[in-house]
């Protein structure tokens, strides 16, 4: 078993780290503090190919694996939450859905682009009245013998008005028996007539990024945007929340590592007592303890993102590595701000923010009570992944660097 | 059109280092591509996107300098070629302008030679000027912007950054520039070139390939030591009147050599 | 010529560098160590009457060299002629100062005479007769002591490292011309203009820095023109502070920074701000002016080499890392310490 990252995934890191903290940390403070997206941040990261980083390059993509998608969602969220996210709608949430659902021809014509960085894109599942109750989507796409007319309201969407492009899951059989098999996803482009946006303000964090809703007024969708079959939107909806949430806890790992150095940094600044304050045992048990929860964080994401690798069904795996790191990122984030003392609580500094970010990440893409109840439904016996009818592609270099 | 880029290894800037034991010491902080380089690399890699040509990195060192040839590759180099030789632990300026220039010549139609303007560890600056001198080429030093290269009629024309403005300069080719931050920004790598530069094998040349002896060194570093630790013993200076002050802290100032 | 030790000259245009009696300075301090005088060695339009100054400055000889071919300076004919002169006379040590020109001159000269450079060196000794020089290395982190085992030894001073040596002008000696030693058919370079900058400095690169703090608007004797609310006037009061601050950063020819007090207050915009949330800055000087020193401008500045400062609290921490401190009125104070500065600094 060798824990070490090869030398390529080493210079993605790097490049990633550096692109971060020369490009936006200096103004990151400004944009969550005006509570607006900077603007060159998405153009800049689909013009360096971090948008389409993990596809394959025939389809627009940088040919590289799994695992440097993790490095890259681990280095963003280590300068800010917002840039993460990004990753986590745009390539976790949509554009790998389409990879491994997509049809051949879908994938050429809606995943390239979105590889590409010519469109942005972005993942409608929650509405007001249904988060972890997915069953109960209320928006529906109904079939009128030539197109499919979506209404309903989708919201706390990450990029809502930046989007060309949402992977939207709608009712498609109000008679389902069973309201899971009711329904489906959509790839919709969003300058359809119909499609109505805008923006949420007042968010506790990630407030340099973009979060809004999505209106659809009988928004006429072709079935050629139809993605997988009727009545598998479910099924397709939690295959793309097993790669969203991987950027997550990859994401969220980033976070408790800037957590980490932060206090590291502050502990042998800060005097108290005629001495730094990294002297004093209490401090040291904070920074003890976030080393802890970065390396395992680390090793829970690495090993989800190796079995994405592998082409192994890794729906248990990547939940524990979201649910492990994202509650940590909280803890680390509020100890941080403990070590920096008054300072840790004014956006002198960074830590607040951190603190800010992290509790979002414990609420989307499942909350850790959902996690909670995977995990002992696993353990239990009481839940057992079945086989999909489309699996994501596991990673082969020949097939993602051929042009 | 063909341009080296020379560049080195070394510590990272942010790095803490030290001397133990008579060396010099930098813990386990990462050895990176001098910054400086990096300048140089993307002036080449402009040139060559504006006339088609290749551009090739070479580097004077032990084993790890193929990690600077590689993100040097990897920003989108053609080639890179690693000098390396155990007699050369210890060369000065002038051994080093020396093999470079052999290397050089090896390569064969070189246009034109780029480097960064030093070397973040040494701090010398001078191996361009160097280099270019046991060439036999000209020499354009502290290059801010290159307003033409051109190959076929031999010539190249720059701006370059001197104490008292910008003075541009024409020269024939083939010719070596050294080049500051005003150049342009360096890019990232790309992910294609982090996977050509990881996948790539970097031929290793000694002194034996080049062809000539192990140059003569005299410039030699007996010690190298910390620099005495600043006690910072505050003076308060007082007087009977601001303008009294002012002149006693005036003098004061000027006394320490700071401006 | 006899003399052991030369200097080399760096003018532009007939205006002798700053660091040329620096490098005379530093020439005469070898010379009494290895006996003899000083030669100096100028080139290029106006070195004639030059070469006559640097007798006035402390050398017994003077070179000088003034054609067409050297009328710009280009380093081929300069390191050519420089380096026949060598050959000629074959002095032990030869000084140049750490400028643009002065650095790679020094190195070509090195590979002509087939000899080395020891570049930006902070201290000169002897030892043996042979030159031990002590320059900093990895940005100045380290120190290195350096030598070179052939002669002539060739070495480029740092500025401000050296004694400025002080004109005389009873002191006589000779001047001789040389004549260049490459045509111009086969120099290989032309200089086809020059724009002389007066650019402000930035920031980041400032070797001096003047820096005020929220204590700048605090002047109750300025009266602000009428019409203004309180607000606007306690920003107008800061800007007539960093007026001064401005000044004095202009006639140490450095740039001008802020705390974050007084950006967010308005007086002046971010990117003078330095600071944890500002620019980390670490020039030579950094003359701190009515700020209190909280950690987070600390992590901007306190690598500096010497920190000045100016504040009317003697219990403001900026003053535990100052060099020198002045407990006062910034507004007593600074405008005074600009004038004298500006008569001792000849501007």
């Amino acid at each position: 078993m060798d824990f070490a990252l090869s030398e390529e995934h080493r210079m993605v890191q790097q490049m990633v780290r550096d692109f971060a903290q020369k490009e936006v940390a200096p103004i990151i403070k400004e944009q969550d503090r005006k509570q607006e997206m900077a603007a060159f941040i998405l153009p800049r990261m689909g013009e360096l190919g971090i948008l389409g980083v993990c596809f394959p390059m025939r389809y627009g993509g940088q040919g590289m694996d799994y695992i440097a998608l993790g490095l890259v969602c681990e280095e963003l969220e280590a300068v800010d939450s917002s840039l993460r996210v990004v990753m986590s709608v745009h390539v976790g949430l949509n554009s790998m859905g389409l990879l491994q659902w997509g049809t051949e021809e879908q994938k050429q014509r809606l995943l390239a682009p979105q590889a590409r960085g010519e469109k942005v894109a972005c993942f409608g599942l929650t509405e007001s009245g249904a988060g972890s109750d997915v069953a109960a989507i209320a928006s529906t796409a109904r079939w009128d013998g030539d197109v499919y007319i979506l209404n309903g309201e989708k919201m706390w969407i990450s990029l809502a008005t930046k989007a060309h492009h949402a992977l939207v899951v709608a009712r498609t059989n109000l008679k389902a028996a069973d309201p899971h098999e009711g329904l489906s996803a959509f790839l919709v482009d969003l300058s359809l007539p119909g499609v109505t946006t805008g923006d949420i303000h007042g968010k506790l964090g990630v407030r340099a990024g973009s979060t809004g809703w999505l209106a659809f007024q009988d928004v006429r969708v072709p079935v050629e945007n139809r993605i997988g079959e009727e009545g598998e939107g479910f099924k397709i909806a939690m295959s793309c929340l097993d790669n969203g949430r991987y950027t997550v806890g990859a994401g969220a790992v980033g976070l408790i590592r800037a957590s980490l150095e932060a206090s590291v940094r502050y502990a042998h600044e800060r005097k108290a007592f005629g001495r730094e304050i990294g002297k004093f045992q209490l401090i040291q048990q904070k920074i003890a303890r976030m080393v802890q929860s970065y390396e395992a964080g680390r090793l829970l994401y690495l090993r989800a993102g190796w079995m994405k690798n592998q082409g192994l069904r890794n729906t248990r795996e990547t939940s524990l590595a979201k649910w492990f790191a994202t509650d940590a990122s909280f803890e680390a984030a509020s100890e941080a701000i403990q070590v920096h003392g008054a300072y840790g609580y004014s956006d002198e500094y960074e830590v607040e923010r951190y603190l800010r970010n992290s509790k979002g990440a414990i609420i989307y893409e499942g909350t850790s009570e959902i996690h909670q109840l995977m995990q002992a439904g696993y353990a239990l016996g009481y839940r057992e992944d079945a086989p999909l009818r489309c699996e994501l592609p596991a990673y082969d270099a020949e097939f993602w660097q051929a042009e | 059109m063909k341009i080296v880029v020379c560049v080195k290894q070394v510590p990272d800037s942010a790095a803490k280092v030290v001397v133990e034991d008579g060396k010099v010491s930098w813990g386990d902080a990462p050895l990176v591509i001098n910054p400086w380089d990096e300048f140089a690399v993307e002036a080449a890699l402009l040139q060559k996107e504006a006339q088609d040509g290749e551009v090739i990195a070479l580097s004077l060192g032990g084993e790890s300098a193929k990690d600077a040839l590689k993100h040097a590759l990897a920003m989108g180099c053609n080639e890179a070629i690693l000098v390396s030789d155990p007699t050369l632990a210890a060369a000065d300026s002038q051994a080093v302008a020396k093999v470079l220039s052999a290397a050089i010549k090896k390569i064969g139609d070189v246009d034109a030679v780029f480097f960064g303007r030093q070397a973040i560890d040494g701090d010398m600056g001078v191996t361009a000027a160097q280099t270019g001198r046991v060439l036999g080429w000209p020499v354009l030093s502290l290059v801010s912007v290159i307003n033409s290269l051109d190959p076929s009629a031999h010539t190249v024309r720059v701006g370059r950054a001197t104490e008292e403005g910008r003075q541009v300069v024409e020269s024939s080719l083939p010719a070596v520039l050294s080049v500051g931050k005003d150049i342009a920004e360096p890019r990232y790598p790309s992910f294609m070139g982090i996977r050509k530069a990881s996948r790539a094998e970097i031929p290793i040349w000694s002194l034996a390939d080049l062809g000539i002896p192990a140059p003569a060194v005299q410039v030699h570093w007996p010690e190298i030591f910390s620099p005495p630790a600043r006690e910072v013993v505050t003076e308060l200076i007082t007087g009977g009147s601001p303008e009294e002050i002012a002149e006693k802290l005036a003098d004061k100032i000027l006394a320490e050599k700071v401006l | 010529m006899s003399n052991k030790i030369w200097i080399y000259i760096d003018h532009f245009k007939g205006q002798a560098h700053p660091t040329a009696w620096e490098v005379m300075g530093a020439g005469l301090g070898l010379a009494e160590k290895l006996g003899g005088g000083v030669t100096a060695l100028v080139l290029g339009q106006e070195s004639q009457s030059l070469a006559a100054l640097a007798l006035q400055y402390g050398a017994s000889e003077a070179f000088y060299a003034d054609d067409a071919t050297l009328a710009d300076y280009r380093p081929e004919p300069y390191a050519a002629l420089l380096a026949s002169l060598s050959k000629q006379h074959t002095p032990e040590v030869i000084l140049f100062p750490t400028t643009t020109r002065g650095r790679e001159l020094a190195a070509m000269l090195a590979v002509d005479v087939q000899s080395g450079v020891m570049p930006d060196v902070t201290a000169l000794d002897v030892q043996d007769g042979k030159v031990v020089a002590t320059r900093p290395v990895y940005a100045g982190k380290l120190l290195s002591k350096v030598t070179c085992d052939s002669l002539p030894q060739i070495v480029t001073t740092r500025t401000r490292a050296f004694a400025v040596a002080q004109p005389d002008p009873a002191r006589s000696g000779t001047v001789s011309k040389a004549e260049p030693a490459m045509a111009e058919s086969a120099i290989p370079s032309k200089v086809v203009e020059y724009a002389v900058t007066s650019g402000g400095v930035s920031l980041s690169d400032a070797a001096v820095i003047v820096s005020g703090g929220r204590g700048v608007a605090n002047n109750p004797t300025l009266t602000p023109p009428a019409g203004l609310d309180e607000k606007a006037a306690e920003i107008w009061r800061a800007q007539q502070g960093f007026k001064l601050v401005g000044d004095l950063a202009q006639v140490m020819g450095g740039a001008m920074g802020a705390s974050r007090a007084a950006v967010d207050a308005g007086y002046i915009p971010y990117e003078n701000q330095v600071g944890q949330t500002g620019k980390v800055v670490s020039p030579d000087l950094y003359v701190a002016a009515g700020i209190s020193g909280a950690i987070q401008h600390l992590a901007g500045m306190r690598t500096s080499k010497m920190i000045v400062a100016i504040n009317k609290d003697p219990e403001a921490p900026i003053f535990k890392l100052a060099r020198f401190g002045v407990v006062g009125d910034l507004y007593a104070i600074l405008p005074p310490l600009t004038e004298a500065l500006r008569k001792k600094l000849g501007k």
